[in-house]
This record gives structure tokens, C-alpha cells and sequence, in this order.
């Protein structure tokens, strides 16, 4: 039984030395990367430096990063994703902590739902928010038939605030699903000796559970910040007419402006932004880890 | 701080099912009590019933004179060792150690020398700065302890705390838990495990349990030389156990009569005679038994014969022959009336009879064991 499980691999390595060459099976993948992914970022590298007059030039990225509305822009988009992520983390945390740790009845289908949650698209959560925040939504349906007042005191929605309550709201389960994973993972017996020893549960959590769940942490929140980054729909849906993100502007100019060439810059710009933030989350993540 | 500990009808269940049933245990101050017993006996319960991971259904815990069964674990002051160390991975030897001071924040001048102190008692002092994942597991056993010992708890709860270890760690490990408790006489130890020469070796007194019951008390002495069930008989050492029918001054032994204190036990009531293998005598002498020799087994300093006599198989444990004797060879063995306990009768009524030899899963004699 044992000779046969090393004959196998063996066998397979010598029909790939004396048939196709191994960097052949590296073809298909390259081809599909290529096409669907790369071949039309270059598309939107190269558009960028192809200004609507002719010709090849940075003009539009002049134009673009001269203009206040692509700075606030920049700002809001970089703030809210910030936000966002850190709110998450910390709300996320405290979620997980809870459903981990803290047995209650209904705990195991909380954390089944956190799954199915994962799968929702975004903007459910913002229409969820508008129906309970909203203008003419429920809470605000409360008050002004409770006072008989014309509006309701909640108008935060339409705020960057009510995008950074959506996006937390709808990201939140993005960072407990890696830490629900790390803390199934957690010896029991270290949380009960740290216990006998005299810790109360606040200082387990953040001596014992925190350490160990850091490596989580940083995966959540890093995959958080780069979807917060880019994230639309969410932003679209509230209907804010204050908060432009990049995402929001590439869609201005390109749709609504037919700007194709500031749409490209502005889209390159946000690119770089979240390669950046992640090729940062990297070295981090490698000097602490060393 | 010396302190005791004390279960008073403690009943634990899970779902339905009672896994420890109103037990009723002392452990004086300073006294090492072991819990010894089969798998799944309520070993583990009894204790986590002490360190406050399980809820007593009904019945108290104390520790002292204090009543902490409805305290949680962390006001209990109490040290405790696993079978898995549970060291804190990421924390360096002498921050798992010192974890227990600062959670009870000991002052900070304190906290240095405690922890240096218990890394020194264990043997660790020179492993301080390291992590447990580099330290092998007889390194990170003693790093548990330190970190238990450190708090000074008055009563110290070790779940098996050597089963992880190889056996010749294992017997280095029990001399040097035995110097421990010599260091910290106040120190009440409950040591649960199903290693009887664990037990024998560090336990002033051993509590039987089986089946979610104590079924025997006493110190290993009593337990061994006199033990009152025939469980209690095969689980601490091994033990051949012999169905007969009292008599006057003796006992009937399938048409063999054999002389042994009877105590109190009424003549013609059927009983199980309890005689330990190593205490049988090979050739003619009192209280002889003949039959044939069904197994030879050469254990290096002894060899155990098994011999049938009468339809049962009688054990035992002789110094290593020059000549052993070869299968089917009608041989006689005896032993002394002193060496042989009387168990009451109907212990265990559920018994076969003819099943007279009875081993205890994982006490092998202690001569392979320990080398
Ligand atoms: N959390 C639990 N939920 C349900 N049943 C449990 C739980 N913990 C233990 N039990 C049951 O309680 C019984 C006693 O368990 P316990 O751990 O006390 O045994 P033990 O004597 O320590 O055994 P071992 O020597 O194998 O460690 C077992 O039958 C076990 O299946
Ligand atoms: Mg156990």
C-alpha cells in the first residue's frame, strides 16, 4: 500500500518530464488571467494617456488631479474605507468574541448565518437601511407620527456617516469569518488554566484570544479595506449626494460625462490605491510576523 | 495558605446522564489525593468540578472552609495542570509563569522574583526567555507547574499531567512532582489519573473511582494489601482473584481447601479470595495449589506463569528462573494465609464465575514500565 502511494506521484513526474513540458500547464491560466483581467487594465492604462483630442499625453491626468472634486474625492474614498475597516475590526471582534465564547441558545445558527450573509449582494443592506433610516422609513415614520413633527430627526443616511454605517453594517461579517476560524482553533484548555489562574474574561480576551487571533485580524481587515476602497454599490444606493468616492466618479465621467480618459485616470488612481494599501498590509504583516 | 478541599455530595450531569454521583471526598491540607479510575470514570469532572468548569447539580464544593461552588474559576485561587500543558503560545516562558501574578496584581518587584523562584523549584531557570513551541514536552509540563506554583495556591489540581510524556520522562517527572510537594508540605494536591503506579508512587491517599462513583478510599497501603472490592483489587496492582466458598477457618477453593482469615464471613457464603501474583511461591508450602502451566511470559526481572488449576487461571510473579518450566508441565505453586484478602461476598454479583484472573488495562507490571 505505501510503495503504491510513492509510485503514483512518481509516475505522474516522469510522464510530465518525458511528454508535455510542466510550464505548459501554466498556459491556461496565464491566457484566462490575461484576457479577462489584464489585457483590459492595460486597455484603461493606455486610454488614460489618450486624450479626446488625439494623440499620447498625460493632459488628463493634469486635468483630473487639478480638480477639487477628484481630491475630495480621494479624501472621502481613503477616510470611509478607513473607517470602515476599523470599525469593522472592532465590531467584528466583539461579534465573534460573543459567538465564540459566550455559549447561548441559537449561537451555532448565528454563525451559520454569518456564511449566508457573506453572500448577500451590498446594496441589500443599504435598501435594509433605508427602509429603517431612510427619509420615509420606519424610525423616522415612528417619530413624526409619535410628534407630528414634518421630518424625522434621522437624515445621517444620505451623509458619508450613513455609508460608513452601511459599509461597516455589510462588511462586518467579512472580518468574523476568518477570526470565528482562528478562535475554533483555540485551545480550551488555555482559556480555562488562564482562568483558574485568577484572569477575569476581559483580560483573557485581551491577553490570551487577541494575540492569537491578530493573523485574522489582519487578513479581515485588510480584505475589508480593499473592498471598502472599491466598493459602489453601497455608496450609490444611500443616494448621498455629498460623498463621491473614486468609484463614484469614475462612474460620473465616464457615463454620465462621457470623460473616458479622466474615467481611466481616476480608475488607475484607485487601482494603485488598493494595490498599495495591500503591497503596505504585506510588509507589515511580514516585519511583524518576523 | 494551607488550605483542604472537600467535595460534599457533589453530583455532576450532562444532559440526563450522571457522570459523577454525590461524591463525598476529603483532602486534608497538604495531602496528595489521588483520583484513580477507568476512562470516562468522572476523574476529569471531579476536578473540573473543583476548578469551577462544571456546575455541581447538586451538592458543595470547598475549599477550606469556604464554600466556592458558586464562585467562578478565576476566584478560586486555585493551581491547575493539564494533560496538554496549555502553555500560552506566544507568551514567553517567564510571562506564562508571571501571568497568574499579574491577573492577581501582585506587585511588580513581587511578580520577578515569584516567577524566578518557581522556574528555579521546576528546573526551568535557564528556559526564561524562550517560547513554548521550543521547548520539548517534558519542558513544557514543568513550565505549567512553575506557572501553577507561582500564585501559591493552596490547592493544586493536576489532570494527568505526565500521560503526554514518554515513560522514562514519566518516572523522572513523578520523583520530581514527589520532591515538589516535599518543598510545599501546605500544598492539598488532587491528582487525577488511571496510572496506578502514579498513583502508588506520589498519593498519600488513593480514591477509586468507577463508573461515575468513589468506590474505595484509603491510602495506597490499605488499598493494595487489603483492598475491599474486587474493582479496587485489580485496579490498584493486578491481583488474581479466586472464586471460593468460606469455610470454617479457611475457604474452599474448588474441592481445595485453603487456610486464610475469614474475618467476619459466614461459613458457606460464596466470597472471591484476592491473592497478588508476586506474592505466589513456585513448589509445596502452605496453601499449595496444582495445575498446569498454560502461558510463560520472560518480563526481563520476573516471569509470570499462568497456570490453570481447577478450570481457573491463577497468575504469578516469580523472580526470573534459571529453568522455567515449559507448557503443560504440572507444576505447584503456594501461598501464605497472611498474603491473601478476603473479599466480601457479592461485590460484584454481575460476575462470571469462571474468570478468575482479572488485568487491568494499562498497569502493566511496573517492571516493563519504568525500565
Ligand atoms: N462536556 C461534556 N458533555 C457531555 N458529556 C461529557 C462532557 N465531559 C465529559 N462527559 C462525559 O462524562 C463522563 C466522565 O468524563 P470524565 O472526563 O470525567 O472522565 P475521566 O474519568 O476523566 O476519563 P479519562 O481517564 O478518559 O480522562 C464520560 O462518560 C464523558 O463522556
Ligand atoms: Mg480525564
Amino acid at each position: 500500500m505505501a510503495s503504491a502511494a510513492v509510485a503514483a506521484p512518481a509516475k505522474a513526474a516522469t510522464r510530465t518530464r518525458t511528454g508535455i513540458p510542466s510550464w505548459v500547464w501554466a498556459l491556461p491560466p496565464v491566457a484566462v488571467l490575461g484576457t479577462v483581467f489584464l489585457y483590459p487594465l492595460g486597455l484603461v492604462v493606455q486610454q488614460s494617456f489618450r486624450p479626446d483630442t488625439g494623440g499620447t499625453s498625460a493632459r488628463a491626468y493634469a486635468d483630473v488631479f487639478a480638480s477639487t472634486a477628484f481630491r475630495e474625492a480621494l479624501g472621502t474614498t481613503v477616510w470611509l474605507a478607513l473607517g470602515s475597516t476599523v470599525g469593522c475590526l472592532v465590531l467584528g471582534f466583539v461579534l465573534a468574541v460573543v459567538i465564540a465564547f459566550v455559549p447561548f441558545p441559537g449561537g451555532k445558527a448565528v454563525a451559520k448565518f454569518i456564511d449566508v450573509f457573506l453572500s448577500f449582494p451590498s446594496f441589500l443592506i443599504t435598501l435594509a437601511l433605508l427602509f429603517v433610516y431612510g427619509t420615509v422609513g420606519m424610525a423616522n415614520g415612528l417619530w413624526t407620527g409619535a410628534t407630528g413633527a414634518a421630518e424625522g430627526p434621522f437624515q445621517f443616511l444620505t451623509t458619508p456617516w450613513g455609508v460608513l454605517l452601511a459599509e461597516i453594517t455589510y462588511f462586518t461579517p467579512f472580518v468574523m469569518r476568518p477570526l470565528l476560524a482562528a478562535f475554533s482553533g483555540i485551545d480550551t484548555g488555555q482559556l480555562e488554566v488562564a482562568s483558574s489562574l485568577g484572569a477575569r474574561p476581559a483580560r483573557i480576551v485581551r491577553q490570551i484570544v487577541l494575540p492569537e487571533a491578530l493573523p485574522a485580524l489582519a487578513a479581515g481587515g485588510s480584505l475589508v479595506l480593499v473592498l471598502c476602497l472599491n466598493e459602489f454599490g453601497i455608496v450609490l444606493f444611500t443616494g448621498a449626494k455629498g460623498v463621491t468616492t473614486l468609484p463614484m466618479l469614475v462612474y460620473g465621467k465616464a457615463i454620465l460625462e462621457s470623460d473616458y480618459p479622466g474615467a481611466c485616470v481616476v480608475a488607475v488612481v484607485n487601482i494603485s490605491i488598493s494595490v498599495g494599501f495591500y503591497g503596505l498590509y504585506r510588509v507589515v504583516s511580514r516585519r511583524v510576523g518576523a | 495558605m494551607s488550605s483542604g478541599l472537600r467535595f460534599d455530595r457533589v453530583s455532576v450531569a450532562y444532559g440526563g446522564t450522571t457522570v459523577l454521583d454525590s461524591l463525598d471526598l476529603t483532602v486534608e491540607p497538604g495531602e496528595v489525593m489521588a483520583l484513580l479510575g477507568p476512562s470516562g470514570s468522572g476523574k476529569t469532572t471531579a476536578l473540573r468540578a473543583v476548578a469551577g468548569f462544571v456546575r455541581p447539580a447538586a451538592g458543595r464544593v470547598f475549599i477550606g472552609d469556604r464554600d466556592v461552588t458558586g464562585l467562578p474559576p478565576h476566584r478560586r485561587g486555585i493551581g491547575m495542570v493539564v494533560q496538554q500543558y496549555a502553555l500560552f503560545p506566544h507568551m514567553r516562558v517567564e510571562d506564562n509563569v508571571a501571568f497568574g501574578l499579574k491577573a492577581q496584581k501582585a506587585p511588580k518587584d513581587e511578580i520577578r522574583g515569584r516567577v524566578a523562584e518557581a522556574l528555579e523549584m521546576t528546573g526551568m531557570a535557564a528556559y526564561a526567555r524562550r517560547h513554548p513551541r521550543e521547548l520539548s514536552g517534558g519542558q513544557q509540563q514543568r513550565v505549567a507547574i512553575a506557572r501553577a506554583l507561582a500564585i501559591r495556591p493552596g490547592v493544586l489540581l493536576l489532570d494527568e499531567p505526565l500521560s503526554a510524556l514518554d515513560a522514562r520522562l514519566r518516572s523522572g517527572m513523578l520523583s520530581e512532582l514527589a520532591r515538589l510537594h516535599r518543598e510545599l508540605p501546605h500544598v492539598s494536591i488532587l491528582y487525577v489519573t488511571h496510572d496506578q503506579v502514579e498513583a502508588l508512587t506520589l498519593a498519600d491517599r488513593i480514591a477509586v473511582m468507577d463508573k461515575a462513583r468513589l468506590q474505595d478510599v484509603g491510602t495506597p497501603r490499605e488499598l493494595y494489601r487489603a483492598p475491599r472490592t474486587e474493582f479496587t483489587a485489580s485496579f490498584v496492582g493486578n491481583a488474581n482473584l479466586l472464586p471460593v466458598t468460606v469455610g470454617s477457618g479457611g475457604v474452599d477453593f474448588s474441592g481445595t481447601e485453603l487456610k486464610v482469615p475469614t474475618r467476619d464471613a459466614a461459613r458457606g457464603t460464596t466470597a472471591t479470595l484476592c491473592v497478588r501474583p508476586h506474592l505466589v511461591g513456585l513448589g509445596a508450602g502452605p496453601n499449595a495449589l496444582t495445575g498446569s502451566v498454560i502461558e510463560v511470559q520472560w518480563r526481563g526481572a520476573t516471569h509470570r506463569l499462568y497456570i490453570e488449576v481447577a478450570g481457573h487461571r491463577v497468575m504469578a510473579d516469580l523472580r526470573e528462573l534459571r529453568q522455567p518450566p515449559a507448557l503443560g508441565d504440572e507444576i505447584t505453586v503456594h501461598f501464605g494465609p497472611e498474603d491473601a484478602v478476603l473479599l466480601s461476598a457479592g461485590v460484584t454479583p454481575e460476575r462470571s464465575a469462571p474468570v478468575a484472573v482479572r488485568e487491568t488495562v494499562g498497569a502493566a507490571d511496573q517492571g516493563s514500565r519504568d525500565g
